[in-house]
């Protein structure tokens, strides 16, 4: 009786775990956009996140700049735009809004115009980084065309309403 | 008419190298460009090939042209006149090749495929099979993302990244550097062409030919305190690397002066050239003074400035390490 009992409470904690891991997964991944969530736009690549520990998996040679402001992980992911442009979305998960406005003012604005996205933004012809609360994001396209900047700017403002929620 | 192109083109490439050591003498001190006269030195010659036209008018790299940049930054190099000519001096059939490309920047700032494509045909047409050579960088998905295909078997060029052999289990050192190699330096070459390509980088100043080789050991993430200094002078002081390593065809074709080694469009600009040397620390040299001059244009502090001076150059050309100088009256800089 007492193991019948002791079994239940192990197997209520275990599924409970295994519920707030799904969760906390789910909450990275609806971050970034399913395929035509923003119009114009599909996911062509699974999303894949980089805990701060195997950053450099990622972005060796850049990680210890983010690892100094206190980032705890990255998600990406790559996207096309109406079949023409290609985009990948960074994502910074950092440990708090001072070190995302860390990483943002380490980068000089060099060639690149402020607008109204997030807390804090700046585009350029092929970019947009913005930061909103704890949240870096870079979006990078691969290709220049009239559109660009405009897909780029829809694709933010859509994963800063994700961020927002 | 090709005895004719040869005096032309060698007379150019003796005007460009006079012209060189010209430029680097004269910002020195007088006394020293005496004595250099009574005794020439020994010069690095590093060929920067360009063509504005690379892209066509799009924004893709044209193979053909590719090519022919690849051709003329070679016979600049080896003072060819024939192509196949200079890739014969270069390795002899039964060698087994790797091109140690970078991948890492992601799409848009990686080894440029056409570039890659075009050094493994000439690399055959000299007499390597296609199966002995091996395009390779540290991870398999890291290049196809960027536009490899992989491939590890068959009559063709091998191409995989050292995820799919991993690394010895012997640990190698020099200095401060304590490193498993890849199994594809170690087992799968004995010749090294390093395809690195021209970039910013945000720990050591500056990544081309000598930092390209964080990309062949385990543990690069150890490496990066102080500039990368010394580690990466210890580094390509391993003998696989320093021994195997013939040539750097450096990709400048998009080049990055800020933010780097990741690729960010704001900070990168259509260079639509090639670097090549077979002395790594002149190759890197030449590079730094060309993102340096990038920076200034754009209003940028130098990397000095920034406390990020790609010190590890002098460190690889210092008494310990030798592995080429950084000394500009001994770098001729020959453009094409």
């Amino acid at each position: 009786m007492i193991a019948r009992g002791v079994l239940l409470v192990m197997l209520g904690v275990a599924l409970l775990l295994d519920t707030s891991c799904k969760r906390q997964a789910g909450t990275e991944q609806s971050l970034l956009p399913a395929s035509n969530q923003v119009a114009g736009w599909a996911k062509t690549g699974d999303t894949r996140t980089f805990e701060a520990a195997d950053l450099w998996k990622y972005i060796d040679g850049e990680a210890e700049r983010y690892l100094k402001a206190g980032v705890q992980r990255v998600s990406t992911a790559d996207y096309k735009f109406q079949n023409e442009v290609d985009a990948t979305v960074d994502i910074f998960t950092m440990g708090n809004a001072e070190g995302a406005e860390k990483i943002f003012k380490s980068e000089p604005a060099a060639d690149v115009k402020p607008i109204q996205l997030g807390d804090k933004a700046r585009l350029s012809s092929q970019s947009i980084v913005f930061r909103k609360g704890a949240y870096l994001v870079r979006i990078v396209a691969y290709e220049e065309s009239a559109e660009t900047q405009q897909a780029l700017l829809q694709l933010g403002q859509g994963i800063e309403l994700r961020l927002a929620k | 008419m090709s005895s004719l192109r040869r005096a032309n083109r060698r007379d150019f490439l003796k005007k460009c190298l006079t012209g060189a050591a010209v430029l680097g003498a004269s910002g020195r001190m007088g006394l020293i460009a005496t004595a250099e006269e009574e005794a020439p030195l020994t010069k690095s010659r590093v060929v920067i090939a360009r063509d504005a036209m690379l892209r066509g008018a799009g924004t893709t790299v044209d193979s053909r042209r590719m090519l022919s940049l690849l051709d003329r930054a070679m016979q600049a190099l080896f003072d060819r006149d024939d192509p196949s000519e200079t890739w014969k001096k270069l390795v002899r059939p039964g060698e087994m090749v790797g091109l140690k490309v970078n991948a890492l920047g992601g799409r848009g700032l990686s080894s440029n495929l056409q570039l890659v494509e075009a050094i493994c045909e000439r690399l055959q047409e000299a007499g390597i099979k296609a199966s002995d050579i091996v395009v390779w960088d540290r991870d398999s998905d890291e290049m196809e993302h960027v536009g490899f295909h992989m491939a590890t078997s068959g009559n063709r060029v091998q191409c995989f990244g050292t995820d799919r052999v991993d690394y010895e289990q012997e640990l190698v050192t020099h200095g401060s550097v304590g490193s498993r190699l890849s199994k594809i330096l170690t087992q799968r070459c004995n010749v090294l062409i390093n395809v690195p390509v021209l970039k910013d980088h945000d720990g050591a100043g500056v990544t081309m030919a000598l930092k390209n080789m964080y990309g062949v050991i385990h543990n690069p993430n150890k490496y990066h305190p102080n500039g990368c200094n010394p580690y990466i002078a210890d580094l390509n002081m391993l003998p696989d690397i320093r021994t195997k390593m013939r040539l750097t065809i450096c990709d400048a074709t998009t080049a990055c002066f800020e933010g780097g080694p990741g690729y960010k469009p704001e900070y990168s600009w259509k260079s639509n050239a090639l670097m090549v040397s077979q002395d790594p620390v002149a190759l890197d040299y030449t590079g730094w003074q060309i993102i340096e001059r990038r920076r200034a244009e754009k209003g940028l502090k130098t990397l000095e400035g920034d406390k990020r001076a790609p010190h590890y150059i002098a460190t690889a050309a210092d008494a310990q390490h030798r592995l080429g100088t950084n000394d500009p009256r001994r770098i001729a800089v020959v453009e094409v």
